[in-house]
């Protein structure tokens, strides 16, 4: 009989550009006294900082691209991208279609094969229409061609209450997203790890969902010039104190900042714990601070339901339920869609009166 | 003022094997040689006897489930015998009923029997091969058609990518994103639709209130055509003046390919309870099978003995096939745990050793503080 030709064996990845899928290219990590100083004189935006790891990385590996709506031409609808096109020309930086499933499809079909796509979502409201592809392609790839076909994308946008977008525009998905297994969730809370846990999202091998905040964009701090990586699943610990752990992540963190601040006035102090990614989770960190405080408050900017404050607090109960002495707490927002009048999205948002009340009940000083 | 014509289009339906075996030849120029066609119908058999011996699988709780391939064997061959021969190794981004495109490239015909054995090492594809594991989800898997078609343009390979899908993926949003997306960024995909009537119980007319499916691909600005889908010349001559096009204009195509499907959706399914049988009987008589065999006996290359010949070994080919699939040692218990993530996580590695669950797994000394 005859049969198919025979074809040769060569490399999935055949191109000179492109080492193996299998090449993963994690930096090496090191501990956090051996990352740069934050403290410094370059202050620049957390735009700025999420920039310039993108471009830092793209300059070093030609199979990293940009994708959105209006990244390019723009300069991105927040201006992220800005220059990117200049510098890196229309092949790598990419203006798509209003399409969030499209691009979100066509950037995992890419990665399977060797790039390294950079997905920008306008908000990750809009990627809820590219459920499908990031929730039930990208994360599961890996697993079902048993270990054969990776999917090393990031996907990346703005996250939560933007000021003033009204219920549809204001969501905050790492609840319902850190509930599937398969993908990595990094938020950062400041421009300095802006840039040092994006560097590192865009190496890992996994698909990772990068979650901003249109709030912060503009913040301004020191970031370093140098290159750095901040691994994913290591909690950073902000504030030091003995009373209560505070646990959150992304732009809440700031609001448990100003909340210790003021709790120190009153004689309460506190641990404030970043955990910078909710998938891994740090949650040794959070057991080293309960072990300590005995106490703890978790502030998560997602509704209250099923959210990862409920998921923390289910691995404390788990973890070290004997170190307790008050029943955990949370701190969300109200379980409603995002309000669109400024006063009441404000109050509505897991803010810095919520987290004092919270710690004192915590700490028996309500 | 006078109206003018913004736009206008035809769609054209090509046969060039008709239902009695006839040829047209000036159709067929450049197209499929008798040489090719013997190979195609012997390759057609063998994947119609894969697909008997998988049914009687499943039936004897020997597989978990499998969609029959019966009667869409020619389609999916013409395109596929079309990838092969340019040699560019051009992407194979299936659904489900397209074995045959992915056997003539390459994919060893016992990945998809441990596929739907519920092996996941049935998608393990081998290195070399560009073949997309099977995409069970309607419809999603065309876009990444167009990510690999992306990547291949990236890279200047001059590869284009074909992707498969049914009539009823026609009407899921992902398709419609994935046709935008490959004329927007002017991508080399070849869209190959086997218009089988059925999506299950879901008939064409309730799918779609256009008068073909090809003409959605005018939309997005395509070049379209409609193909006899049982015809193995017409795939083979339309997938690779398609693909010719796709590459060297760097465009997308649109091929609506009439079929139907002989079988039932799978193994889980039962056509009789929502089939016409008088339907199922004129679809019968218009088999890929029996049109191209008396093509091949009108030409004198094809009789009797060659058929029993055949017919043994392609019984004897797939039996061995069976045996091989069946004789890869079961997945591993490590198996549920491994490539979740391309590194094994603290939890997930407790998890795997201990196999208890989570809650005690990950907290040996909260267990123990607890007794």
């Amino acid at each position: 009989m005859t049969t198919a030709p025979s074809i040769p064996t060569l490399p999935i990845i055949d191109s000179p550009i492109h080492p193996a899928l299998t090449n993963v290219s994690l930096p090496s990590f090191v501990d956090e006294h051996e990352l740069p100083s934050r403290e410094g004189s370059r202050v620049i935006q957390f735009r700025e900082a999420l920039r310039e790891a993108m471009s830092e990385e793209m300059r070093r590996d030609p199979r990293i691209f940009l994708m959105g709506e209006e990244v390019a031409q723009y300069n991105g609808a927040y201006k992220v991208s800005q220059g990117m096109l200049d510098e890196f020309g229309p092949q790598r930086i990419i203006d798509s279609p209003i399409s969030e499933n499209g691009f979100a499809g066509l950037g995992i079909g890419a990665a399977m094969y060797g790039l390294r796509p950079i997905i920008e979502f306008m908000s990750w409201s809009f990627s809820l229409v590219a459920a499908d592809q990031i929730l039930n392609n990208a994360p599961k790839m890996l697993y079902m061609s048993g270990g054969q076909w990776g999917c090393p994308i990031v996907f990346r946008g703005n996250n939560g209450a933007g000021g003033q977008l009204g219920s549809t525009h204001s969501w905050c998905v790492e609840a319902l997203y850190s509930n599937v297994p398969g993908l990595k969730i990094a938020i950062p809370s400041c421009p300095y790890d802006a840039k040092g846990l994006l560097k590192t999202a865009i190496r890992d091998p996994d698909p990772v969902f990068f979650l901003e905040s249109e709030r912060m964009l503009g913040d301004k701090a020191h970031v370093p010039e140098e290159e750095y990586y901040i691994p994913f699943g290591r909690a950073a610990l902000r504030r030091e104190g003995s009373d209560c752990t505070i646990v959150s992540f992304g732009r809440p963190v700031n609001f448990c900042l100003e909340a210790a601040a003021e709790l120190a006035n009153e004689g309460i102090s506190v641990d404030v714990l970043d955990m910078r990614t909710v998938r891994p989770l740090d949650s040794a960190a959070i057991v080293r601070s309960i072990q300590k405080t005995g106490r703890v408050v978790v502030v998560d900017q997602c509704w209250p339901f099923a959210s990862v404050a409920s998921e923390v607090i289910t691995q404390v109960v788990e973890k070290c339920f004997d170190y307790l002495d008050h029943q955990p707490l949370r701190v969300n927002t109200d379980d409603v869609p995002t309000p669109y009048a400024k006063t009441l999205e404000q109050e509505y948002l897991p803010h810095k009166r919520k987290i004092i009340e919270a710690v004192r009940s915590a700490v028996g000083k309500a | 003022m006078p109206k003018k014509t913004a736009y206008q289009a035809k769609i054209e339906h090509i046969q060039i094997l008709d239902e009695q075996g006839k040829l047209d030849a000036a159709l067929n120029k450049g197209g499929l040689g008798d040489e090719d066609a013997v190979f195609l119908y012997e390759q057609m058999t063998v994947s119609r006897t894969y697909d008997e011996i998988a049914f009687k699988l499943q039936r004897s709780g020997r597989m978990g489930t499998y969609p029959q391939n019966k009667g869409q064997e020619a389609g999916p061959g013409g395109i596929g015998l079309a990838v092969l021969h340019r040699g560019k190794k051009d992407w194979l981004v299936p659904c489900y009923r397209e074995n045959l495109a992915l056997f003539l490239n390459g994919l060893p015909m016992e990945k998809i029997l441990l596929h739907w054995m519920g092996d996941e090492r049935g998608n393990q594809i081998p290195e070399g091969v560009h073949i997309l594991p099977i995409s069970i989800p309607i419809g999603t898997h065309p876009l990444h058609a167009c990510g690999l078609a992306f990547a291949e343009k990236y890279r200047k390979t001059g590869r284009a990518a074909v992707t498969f899908f049914g009539d009823g993926a026609t009407s899921e949003g992902d398709f419609h994103e994935a046709c935008n997306f490959a004329s927007a960024m002017k991508l080399p995909v070849v869209f190959f639709c086997q218009n089988n009537f059925w999506a299950i119980s879901v008939p064409r007319a309730i799918q779609t209130g256009s008068e073909t499916i090809a003409q959605k691909g005018l939309a997005y600005g395509m070049p379209c055509f409609q193909i006899d889908g049982n015809d193995i010349f017409a795939s083979y001559k339309v997938g690779k003046d398609a693909l010719e096009l796709a590459v060297e204009e760097s465009r997308p195509v649109f091929i609506e390919a009439i079929t139907y499907r002989l079988g039932d959706h799978t193994t889980a399914d039962d056509a009789r309870r929502y089939r016409d049988s008088a339907e199922l009987e004129s679809w019968q008589k218009k088999d890929p099978l029996i049109r191209t065999r008396k093509y091949l006996e009108s030409k004198k290359l094809w009789n009797d003995k060659k058929q029993a010949d055949l017919e043994a070994r392609a019984k004897k080919l797939t039996e061995e096939v069976v045996r091989k699939a069946e004789g890869i040692e079961k997945p591993g218990i490590d198996d549920i745990f491994d490539y979740t993530f391309a590194e094994l996580n603290d939890e997930l590695r407790t998890q795997k050793r201990t196999l208890r669950t989570a809650s005690l797994a990950q907290h040996p000394e909260q267990e123990r503080l607890s007794r």
